[in-house]
């Protein structure tokens, strides 16, 4: 069949998924007062609309953001004003990123891409927390994928300007941030710092602060409310963690009440250390050997640290780890979609609180099964497929029947996989004892926190050890 | 939609009364109206959605729709698709893969598959709007596969079963009649392919009747026992609706009221006609009820009937004189719904997918059928719009749609890649024209003043333009029959 006509019909599913999975409740949906993210986002729309910087909205019904009285709106008409808003934007921005990326990847068929955008667009993290639950994720998320399509592609000055565009979006984006700096930092080096890369340096950071201002300026205009912005988007006050997320803290806090035996500051303390030393191998790496597959791996192993050592992490950011993660789907298959499905599961309760059990299972399969028939994943598992080949070698000198490696890779995504299905049956169908009522969540949020420490030690371990440095050895077809 | 409706309430109703009162009971407007073997299908899964919720089985909840009703019905739908993913194992068994390529996604049978699994109207019909087609036609299908590897029995069998789980199969029935009675019954042809009157074998036309009649009794038995035949015919047949349906079927009857309506306006205006004497029921403000016409001879049931039966006739005579085995069969099967859609009495736009999905069979094996095949599903598609009118369902059918009609045509444009292109410049443009409709219908239309005036104008426009094209397909696929060469092909 003809290539585009392919590629139409692989983004004709991946909206028909999204459009059909926001047809179902979303966050908050009849829970007053707090209602949810739903609730918040028509918030914003409210207070921007009302208060000095005007939107133009002029066509849209005014009911919907009357200042205070219209708190709490939910009508059909809105909800799919809300839903089409989201399904545009992705379509701006979000899903022109992907196609272009995929059709920029080298050394793989045309079929292969087509079949990689389609994997791509079907993750049902992203679909299930923008199209549910309801977030515009795909903004920032799409800024940040033409971001690090602009720098792997040599034009860094738009990379980054799309990337600025993201963080000023969003701020969870920084946890991108330290990637795309010793990336370019590292380019910079290795032109040289006495010649073009000096060059380099200055037009980089002046596009940077450039945009930040250009973003930030209607703020400006006094220092109180430049503070105020500050604090409203980093709030240290809210504590090490909320609710239940799959994250190092909450897990350590089942057996050790972290938040209660340190007082505040040395908790902040604590996790900025572990943060950057967890870190700082693979970005040391990245800035003294640049290169678009490192930085890939970078971003991913750096977002994933972040996501379990920070301070504040919801269970969402985990988006920012699962899209690195499907920008390396086409080299590492079978971790890539262990991963994701990790990272759905890890979303249960949020997602089972918003009702969206089914979308959640149906999306999971189709992916699961679009990705296992595009990859072929069960046949991708030797070591040379899993990137793991220069380290098996390593590790062979000093002990030289570390051969089982593989199998071992194997006979946990059966464990994982297993105990994650097991775990949403126990969880939809038994009610937890009365003692402890958040033993689900916390199980999942344990489980799930454990698979993210093995990927951890597992992209670091690729990155220190990639000595071909970008070339891939083997030929895939 | 109401139709989920409908089938909640004859879950209620046979689940709670007992088998004499089925055919009476009218405490909802949506009485029973399907043959009896629907109504003990209804029954078992009665007894299922008792552990989804107790309260959908009471007949005097009338609308009542809780979640798990609604997941209920949902899942028994998906459920009896399981039949029709096996129907359709069963045909792209039939289909010889000669002429693909090596890629699965070039090859017929996975086109097959893909085109009828993914079947638009399907979808619409069954998982949307709400009914059972799905495992219904799963039956009409396994029934064409049986015919295909010569297993006739089974396949009258079959056929004989989904006669009375709907009897608006009874629209292909000649088909299979004929058939059967030339190419079963009579066990050979002399070499120029007419019929040989010696070899006819008495015994299975014996058998074909016995197995029609068994089933027959097993469905109306009780009810004759119970003397309620009139009864359930006349719930079976309901002649007092009305030529066409709410929504105008893209059927021969939609051009005639179009025209109808058309020369009212220009008599009107040219003062040939009296503004007094036109009746005030406007069938285009799309009430069920009968009408007359006010310009042209206003149509009768029996008058369909004559036009259905003129219709049929040509290509029932050649499934007698020019048999071509199961191929010809299938043709003749797809003719006699299509003559059945366009000439009946209050034909229902679903009804399309009687023929669309059949074509589909088709349309692997020749360009010429792949041609027609994808005019006549574009179209009739198309026609089954209306009938998801919220905003919600806008982007879905749309989508979905799209995602059918591009499919559909670039594979079956690279499986015929090598003969002469499907469309000519008439046929492309004509489909093409599709979309500006779409656009004008959904969202030009809403905003302009014609909107409280003549409310009817998308539906009538939609009918109209689709009811051009399954003419239009309605006729090639004649032509295409009439003039094949009387040479016998025979399928393994």
């Amino acid at each position: 069949m003809e290539k585009w006509n392919l590629m139409a019909v692989v983004v004709l599913l991946g909206l028909t998924v999204r459009w059909t999975v926001s047809l179902n409740s979303y966050s908050g949906a009849g829970k007053p007062p707090m209602f949810g993210d739903y609730e918040a986002q028509r918030h914003w729309q409210e207070i921007t609309f009302n208060l000095p910087v005007k939107q133009c909205a002029k066509f849209i019904n005014p009911d919907w953001i009357a200042l205070h009285s219209s708190r709490g709106y939910e009508s059909q008409a809105h909800k799919l004003f809300m839903r089409t808003t989201v399904l545009i934007a992705d379509l701006l921005i979000y899903i022109p990123a992907v196609i272009l990326y995929c059709c920029c990847l080298k050394e793989i068929s045309t079929k292969k891409k087509i079949a990689n955008v389609l994997c791509i667009l079907l993750y049902p993290g992203l679909i299930l927390i923008d199209y549910g639950h309801f977030q515009y994720n795909s903004v920032s998320l799409g800024f940040a994928l033409w971001g690090v399509l602009g720098v792997s592609c040599d034009w860094d000055l738009l990379g980054s300007l799309a990337f600025c565009l993201a963080i000023n979006y969003k701020q969870m984006e920084l946890y991108h941030s330290l990637p795309f700096f010793c990336f370019l930092l590292g380019k910079c080096f290795k032109k040289g710092l006495k010649g073009e890369g000096f060059v380099l340096l200055i037009k980089l950071s002046c596009t940077v602060v450039a945009s930040f201002i250009l973003c930030w300026l209607p703020f400006f205009t006094e220092r109180e409310q430049t503070m105020q912005v500050l604090r409203r988007l980093f709030p240290v006050d809210r504590g090490l963690f909320e609710d239940k997320v799959a994250n190092i803290w909450c897990s350590v806090s089942i057996f050790l009440k972290i938040k209660d035996i340190l007082p505040r500051h040395i908790q902040i303390i604590i996790s900025f250390c572990f943060t950057f030393l967890s870190l700082l191998p693979a970005c040391i790496k990245l800035t003294l050997k640049p290169s678009p597959r490192g930085f890939r791996f970078t971003l991913v192993s750096c977002a994933l640290s972040f996501f379990l050592f920070s301070f504040q992490v919801h269970e969402k950011s985990i988006l920012l780890v699962s899209l690195p993660v499907c920008l390396v789907l086409s080299e590492i298959p079978f971790m890539s979609t262990w991963f994701l499905l990790v990272s759905t599961f890890s979303m249960l309760p949020l997602l089972l609180k918003d009702e969206l059990l089914i979308p959640s299972v149906v999306t999971t399969m189709a992916f699961f099964i679009a990705c296992a028939t595009s990859f072929s994943i069960f046949e991708k598992t030797s070591e040379e497929e899993l990137q793991l080949k220069s380290f098996s070698i390593s590790v062979r000198k000093y002990l030289p029947c570390f051969t089982f490696l593989p199998r071992i890779i194997q006979y946990l995504f059966l464990t994982s996989v297993f105990t994650m299905v097991l775990l949403t049956l126990i969880t939809v169908t038994l009610e937890p004892p009365q003692k402890l009522p958040d033993l689900f969540s916390v199980l999942v949020c344990f489980l799930s926190c454990l698979n993210f420490l093995f990927f951890l030690v597992y992209f670091n371990i690729i990155i220190m050890w990639d000595s071909k440095n970008g070339r891939n050895p083997k030929k895939t077809n | 939609s109401t139709d989920f409706e409908v089938h909640r309430n004859w879950l209620a109703i046979t689940h709670s009364l007992p088998v004499s009162q089925w055919y009476y009971e009218a405490t909802s407007e949506w009485t029973l109206d399907y043959p009896p073997f629907f109504a003990w299908f209804e029954y078992a899964l009665s007894h299922v959605a008792k552990y989804f919720d107790q309260e959908m089985l009471n007949v005097h909840n009338l609308n009542y729709s809780s979640s798990r009703t609604l997941l209920f019905q949902r899942f028994s739908v998906i459920f009896t698709d399981v039949l029709f993913v096996y129907a359709i194992h069963e045909c792209c068994k039939c289909i010889d893969g000669k002429k693909a390529g090596k890629e699965l996604t070039e090859k017929p049978k996975f086109i097959l598959s893909v085109l009828l699994l993914w079947n638009f109207g399907l979808l619409i019909v069954d998982h949307i709007h709400f009914q059972y087609n799905g495992f219904l036609f799963g039956l009409m299908l396994l029934s064409v596969a049986r015919l295909f590897q010569k297993r006739h029995m089974e396949g009258a069998f079959l056929f004989a079963v989904l006669l009375h789980f709907k009897h608006i199969y009874l629209y292909v029935a000649p088909a299979y009649g004929i058939y059967l009675l030339r190419s079963y019954c009579f066990t050979a042809n002399k070499p120029d392919g007419s019929v040989r009157w010696n070899s006819f074998s008495f015994v299975r036309l014996i058998s074909l009747g016995l197995i029609v009649f068994l089933v027959s009794a097993l469905s109306l038995g009780p009810f004759l026992a119970l003397n309620q035949l009139p009864q359930v015919l006349s719930r079976l047949f309901p002649f007092k609706r009305g030529l066409c349906h709410a929504y105008w079927a893209p059927n021969f009857w939609a051009l005639y009221n179009a025209l109808d309506k058309v020369l009212s306006i220009i008599g009107l205006k040219l003062k040939l006609l009296d503004p007094n004497k036109i009746p005030k029921a406007s069938m285009t403000s799309g009430l069920v009820q009968q009408f007359q016409h006010t310009v042209l001879p206003s149509v009768t049931p029996l008058a369909t009937l004559i036009c259905t039966l003129m219709a049929i006739l040509p290509s029932v005579f050649c499934l007698w004189f020019k048999p071509q085995g199961p191929r010809g069969f299938l043709r003749c099967l797809i003719l006699c719904a299509l003559s059945s859609f366009l000439f009946g009495w209050h034909v229902h736009e679903k009804a399309i997918l009687l023929a669309v999905l059949p074509m589909s069979l088709l349309s692997v094996g020749k360009a010429g059928d792949a041609s027609i095949f994808l005019i006549l599903s574009t179209t009739g598609h198309y026609s089954l719009f209306p009938l998801l009118f919220t905003a919600p369902e806008l982007p879905i059918k749309i989508l979905l749609m799209l995602l059918f009609t591009i499919y559909s045509i670039s594979s079956l444009k690279t499986l015929f890649r090598k003969e002469k292109p499907l469309f000519n410049w008439m046929e492309t443009f004509y489909l093409f024209g599709l979309g500006p409709l779409e656009v004008f219908c959904e969202f030009v239309f809403p905003f302009t003043s014609w909107k409280l005036k003549y409310p009817f104008i998308p539906l009538l426009l939609t009918s109209v333009y689709c009811a051009v094209g399954i003419t239009y397909a309605w006729f090639k696929l004649y032509v295409s029959v009439l003039t094949d060469p009387s040479v016998s092909k025979t399928k393994k």
